[in-house]
């Protein structure tokens, strides 16, 4: 199939995709292509757009457009280290609970209590007992994100597990360890797929909630979330300086989530493909 | 079983009992017989009578926590099968027992090609390298009739017709060289052309390699064609085993009667409008305890007898086993 004809049939993932890689890219070249993030210019605070700051100044004369760029890097990191996370953990709890009947009711129940913590709350818990940093808040999102992961794998290893070829290849002389990861592990990936890219979403979002409560990444780091935070008592003077983090993770999660209906849709045998 | 040839398995007095919500389910109550080496013995009997779960009992392929096999013994190389731990038992699937699977289009992974299925059995048994299995998978593709076996070892199930896949279904069960090939309504899902190609290529290779099969299946032609003995079960229980030709020539039980008189056929100078003849009413349920005979409340010839106490297997002509009162009455007439 052309590349054309990808993008003709599936027109959310391709959208998406390229919003997602501009802002992959720019996250990467952040410092060749914005100037200093931190730097405090006292003379040119709440300076509208201008051919010097692209999208001006905030309230410490800080380059809204430098901060919005370095931040990205903040929120695809977080999206992606905690979908990787979960997704990781929550696939190996998963398949074991699936399998193992004795692992299955210990583990679940577990499971359902984890998803009774609120993301934000125990972040909050996390950060006001370790110093702040990216590392506690990955960790912090990705344990409520856990459950959902393995729910969603132990539901596939519960269908797959009945197939007559997972008793064929019982039969074979398998044991259960080869069982779950040469034969059921390959019929989750493409459900988990389009669940990290959710996860992803949801992730980028809480850790800008979280950032704007001040219970996220160091404040001396620039995040969409405490931009936002930070410029909220200056929207009626300076507008701006909001516009710009909102924008963009608005538009980030809106293409992390095409991407994941895209993929749904695509990798789905379920689902009646137009031919 | 043949004089002088030794039993490569030998299933004593086996019980294996479903136990569910409903209560226990008797799925086979007392079931005895033995496979010689290179022999081809058949289980036939409707579905439900207990032929799968008796093949599932060798293998100790039973649902775990729903099945178990509570009482009798399987001995299979010295060794009693029940007895043995998981991990002696594993050593023994695929390697020295294999099963082929009713599902062609299902007993696939379908996200795994042929040749990796294939040569995983090779690998753990054989302790091959992967590049020695994949070889190994691709002269056995061969060696069922795969048209141009190198180029498809590589391919995935759904590449496959049903009876292609069955044909990989075999290759993999044999790829061990086992002593016995436990074959579960093998051709049911296949159409009467592909049905006889498998059959054929099953006989062929079991003499190639020397292996005995238990035929399982409700289809005496499939029987006829390929066994040297029969067993007919009913509700759990053998109620006749005889050799092939005796069977069919001598029918002893009125529910073996029942089961030749239902298939369609042609005689010459019979009424071409014949209707086809069944066997009025249920199997009994296996839930409840059964006293007198099984198949006493379906049977034409049923006597007070038959109901108030089963009759046991007994000896009628050489190798003939039917468990049945009137048993001596059918033989004459």
């Amino acid at each position: 199939m052309t590349l054309r004809r990808f993008g003709r049939r599936n027109p959310t993932i391709v959208i998406g995709a390229l919003l997602l890689l501009l802002v992959t890219a720019a996250a990467i070249a952040a410092p060749l292509i914005a100037g200093d993030p931190l730097l405090i210019t006292p003379v040119d605070r709440l300076l509208p757009p201008s051919e010097k700051y692209w999208l001006g100044t905030d309230h410490l004369g800080r380059d809204v457009y430098a901060r919005a760029v370095f931040g990205a890097r903040i929120s695809l990191l977080v999206g992606v280290a905690v979908a990787a996370v979960s997704v990781v953990v929550g696939l190996g709890i998963g398949l074991a609970a699936g399998y193992w009947r004795q692992v299955d009711a210990v583990v679940m129940r577990f499971m359902d209590g984890m998803m009774a913590i609120p993301a934000i709350l125990l972040a909050i818990a996390l950060v006001s007992l370790n110093r702040a940093s990216v590392f506690i808040v990955v960790v912090a999102i990705s344990l409520p994100e856990i459950p959902r992961v393995v729910r969603l794998v132990r539901s596939v290893v519960l269908t797959v597990r009945e197939m007559p070829y997972i008793e064929a290849a019982v039969s074979g002389g398998s044991r259960g360890r080869k069982i779950v990861i040469r034969h059921i592990l390959p019929s989750t990936v493409a459900p988990l797929i389009v669940q990290a890219t959710y996860i992803a979403a949801s992730a980028i979002l809480i850790e800008a909630g979280l950032s704007f409560l001040g219970a996220g990444v160091p404040p001396e780091i620039p995040t969409w979330g405490n931009m936002i935070a930070s410029s909220r008592l200056f929207v009626a003077r300076a507008p701006w300086t909001i516009f710009a983090p909102g924008t963009l993770l608005a538009l980030v999660v809106l293409a992390v989530n095409l991407v994941g209906d895209g993929l749904r849709d695509l990798l789905d045998v379920r689902l009646a493909r137009r031919m | 079983m043949r004089a002088g040839a030794e039993p490569i398995l030998s299933v004593e007095d086996l019980h294996t009992h479903f136990f569910t919500q409903d209560g226990v389910t008797r799925a086979v109550d007392g079931v005895s017989f033995t496979v010689a080496a290179g022999e081809t013995l058949g289980i036939v009997g409707e579905s439900g009578c207990g032929k799968s779960v008796t093949a599932l009992s060798i293998m100790r392929l039973l649902p775990p926590g729903l099945g178990r096999s509570v009482g009798g013994s399987v001995r299979f190389g010295g060794r009693d099968l029940l007895t043995l731990d998981e991990a002696e038992m594993r050593r023994i699937r695929g390697d020295r027992i294999a099963m082929v699977f009713q599902e062609p289009m299902t007993s696939l992974n379908p996200v795994l090609t042929v040749g990796e299925q294939i040569a995983e059995a090779v690998m753990i048994h054989q302790g091959k390298s992967r590049h020695d299995a994949w070889a190994r998978a691709e002269e056995m593709l061969t060696l069922v009739r795969i048209p141009d076996a190198a180029r498809r070892v590589g391919d995935y199930p759904h590449q496959f017709s049903g009876g292609m896949r069955q044909r990989v279904m075999i290759a993999m069960a044999l790829s061990c060289h086992p002593q016995l090939l436990i074959a579960d309504e093998p051709t049911t899902a296949l159409d009467v052309t592909i049905q006889a190609q498998i059959l054929k290529l099953m006989l062929e290779l079991k003499g190639r390699i020397g292996a005995a099969i238990l035929m399982i299946t409700h289809d005496l032609g499939v029987v006829a064609e390929t066994c040297q003995r029969v067993i007919v079960m009913y509700a759990g229980r053998k109620v006749e085993e005889a050799s092939v030709l005796d069977l069919f020539d001598r029918p002893l039980h009125p529910y073996t009667r029942g089961l030749m008189a239902s298939i369609p056929r042609r005689r010459p100078g019979a009424p071409r409008t014949r209707r086809l003849q069944e066997i009025p009413g249920m199997v009994p349920s296996l839930r409840e305890p059964l006293s007198g005979c099984p198949f006493a409340p379906r049977c034409p010839l049923a006597t007070a007898r038959c109901t108030a106490e089963a009759p046991p297997l007994e000896q009628h002509g050489a190798g003939h086993v039917v468990a049945c009162w009137e048993a001596g009455r059918i033989g004459v007439s």
